[in-house]
């Protein structure tokens, strides 16, 4: 479980954040939810550490990540893993040497036990026998694959996940977010996903919060999305003129 | 503009601190220094090379010109070249090329990384990337910039004699009488003093320009710049600064 507490943060003079209070739940895939532009990286890197917040507190169980000290900061990075908007992947590495950086970083393994590990998570998002092929080489749904496969190679307890859909045709995005339902089901982790995908919503947002101008301007559930009568959340999802016009032909 | 200079020198020295902590996986770093030292010392060989024998070639050439018709005696000249590769040319003109090749390489290496957010991947994992990114570059520097300017030495002499001898500017035997004569052994140290303050210069400041890059692709080609430009300037005043002190 992570909690956010009376998060604010500026950037110069522009205040992006403006005192998000919210719960994202262990075993769930938590949804933070909003426009291009509300905060949503923002809030993703302070969550994770790589931004201070201007104030607030960030609560993972009981450490507070802002005031923690160096050593509970680094046992706590050992347990997440993060997959990045633009992936991250190193590009000068093959893939197997991309999954296996955290394992030869961190861990005493053998190279033969680091293998099977790699072998295992790349068998894990369906990429099984690309291990020698560079980044550059394999299409953007398989990218997110292999950043997905590198961000659970030491088994965290939290993964976070930055726009993971972003730029992939809507069937590669359905399997990307299975996948990471899969992830937090099976290994009981607290996943956290930013999208502005409204198909990702409907399909995986166990517990959802909405960004609009950095406030925070709804949570629920995905069963609760439909029949909320929330002004910002009715804008949100119906953006879409394609919905408006299945609407407007329903009608 | 004063207040930016301060900025930078405490964030640079705050950096610096961390760069030194102990490493997480030391056979990690240790892969990643030989990777650096290859790259920094076979490859800059050629240009180093290539330089040094030209400085040397005009060195030789412009001092008989100089000479020419005065009462110094011709094998002055191999003393004189010896002398002012090793204490000037070698370490100084090696450093200002290699903070053009080396330097901006490292500048542009890390804040593409930094762009591509590879920095903000592995600070998640826990790794401390100051020490991991510049550490082995910095070791890999100093372990290889000294043997390239003491190369560099002997090349500019032999340049001096491959220009001049066959020319018929002076005798073989009177350019070996110069190189020999009047060796102080205290200059080589000042050049291995020169070589390894110029190559900590020129690596601290290319990889504090690329760590801490903002922006794309334009702000990363400024990044490499400054990187060469203030390398240079900062080698040149270091430079002064040493010949003061190691020859007062
Ligand atoms: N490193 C930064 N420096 C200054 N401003 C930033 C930085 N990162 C984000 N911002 C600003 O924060 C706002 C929210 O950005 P972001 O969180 O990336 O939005 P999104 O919801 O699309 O992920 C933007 O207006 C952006 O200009
Ligand atoms: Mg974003």
């Amino acid at each position: 479980m992570i909690r956010a507490e009376k998060i604010f943060k500026n950037f110069g003079d522009q205040a992006v954040l403006k005192g998000i209070d919210f719960t994202f739940e262990a075993g769930k895939t938590n949804l933070v939810i909003g426009k291009s532009g509300s905060g949503k990286t923002v809030l993703l890197k302070i969550l994770v550490g790589l931004f201070q917040p201007t104030s607030g507190n960030i609560w993972y169980s009981d450490i507070n990540l802002v005031s923690a000290d160096k050593e509970s900061l680094r046992k706590l990075r050992m347990e997440v893993g993060m997959l990045f908007q633009g992936n991250a992947l190193f590009d000068s590495m093959t893939i197997e040497e991309n999954i296996r950086f955290p394992l030869d970083m961190f861990t005493t393994k053998t190279l033969k036990e680091k293998k099977d590990r790699v072998n295992y998570c790349l068998e894990r998002v369906s990429l099984e026998g690309n291990n020698n092929k560079f980044p550059s080489e394999i299409s953007g749904g398989m990218q997110k694959r292999v950043g997905i496969a590198r961000a659970i190679v030491l088994n965290p307890k939290y993964l976070f996940c930055d726009e993971p859909n972003s730029g992939l045709d809507p069937q590669t995005s359905i399997t990307i977010d299975e996948l990471i339902l899969n992830i937090t089901k099976d290994n009981k982790i607290t996943t956290i996903i930013n999208t502005h995908d409204m198909n990702s919503v409907m399909e995986i947002g166990e517990n959802i919060c909405l960004l609009d101008k950095g406030k925070l301007a709804w949570q629920g559930s995905k069963d609760e999305v439909l029949i909320s009568k929330n002004e910002v959340l009715h804008d949100f999802i119906f953006a879409s003129p394609f919905l408006q016009k299945l609407i407007e032909n329903s009608k | 503009m004063n207040l930016n200079l301060f900025y930078h020198f405490g964030n640079f020295v705050i950096w610096q601190a961390q760069i030194f902590k102990r490493p997480e996986n030391g056979s990690m770093y240790y892969k990643e220094t030989v990777r650096q030292m290859y790259d920094i010392g076979i490859g800059s060989l050629p240009i180093v090379f290539l330089i040094s024998i030209f400085i040397g070639a005009v060195t030789a050439v412009q001092f008989y010109y100089q000479m020419a018709g005065s009462l110094i005696p011709a094998y002055y000249i191999g003393y004189i070249v010896r002398d002012m590769t090793i204490i000037e040319l070698a370490p100084t003109i090696t450093c200002l090329v290699l903070a053009g090749k080396v330097g901006s390489n490292m500048a542009a290496e890390i804040g593409g990384m930094r762009q591509k957010e590879h920095i903000d991947a592995m600070e998640i994992m826990g790794v401390n990337t100051s020490a991991y990114l510049i550490l082995p570059k910095l070791i890999a520097s100093l372990l290889m910039i000294p043997i390239l300017v003491c190369a560099a030495a002997l090349i500019g002499i032999l340049g001096a004699y491959i220009a001049s001898v066959p020319a018929g500017l002076f005798s073989s035997a009177e350019f070996i009488k110069g190189v020999r004569s009047f060796f102080i052994p205290y200059n080589v140290i000042m050049m291995l003093v020169k070589a390894f303050v110029f190559a900590y210069i020129l690596t601290g400041v290319s990889c504090y320009q690329g760590y801490f890059v903002k922006g794309g692709s334009i702000e990363l080609g400024q990044a490499s710049t400054r990187a060469v430009v203030y390398s240079n300037i900062l080698i040149l005043l270091a430079d002064y600064i040493i010949a003061l002190i190691l020859t007062a």
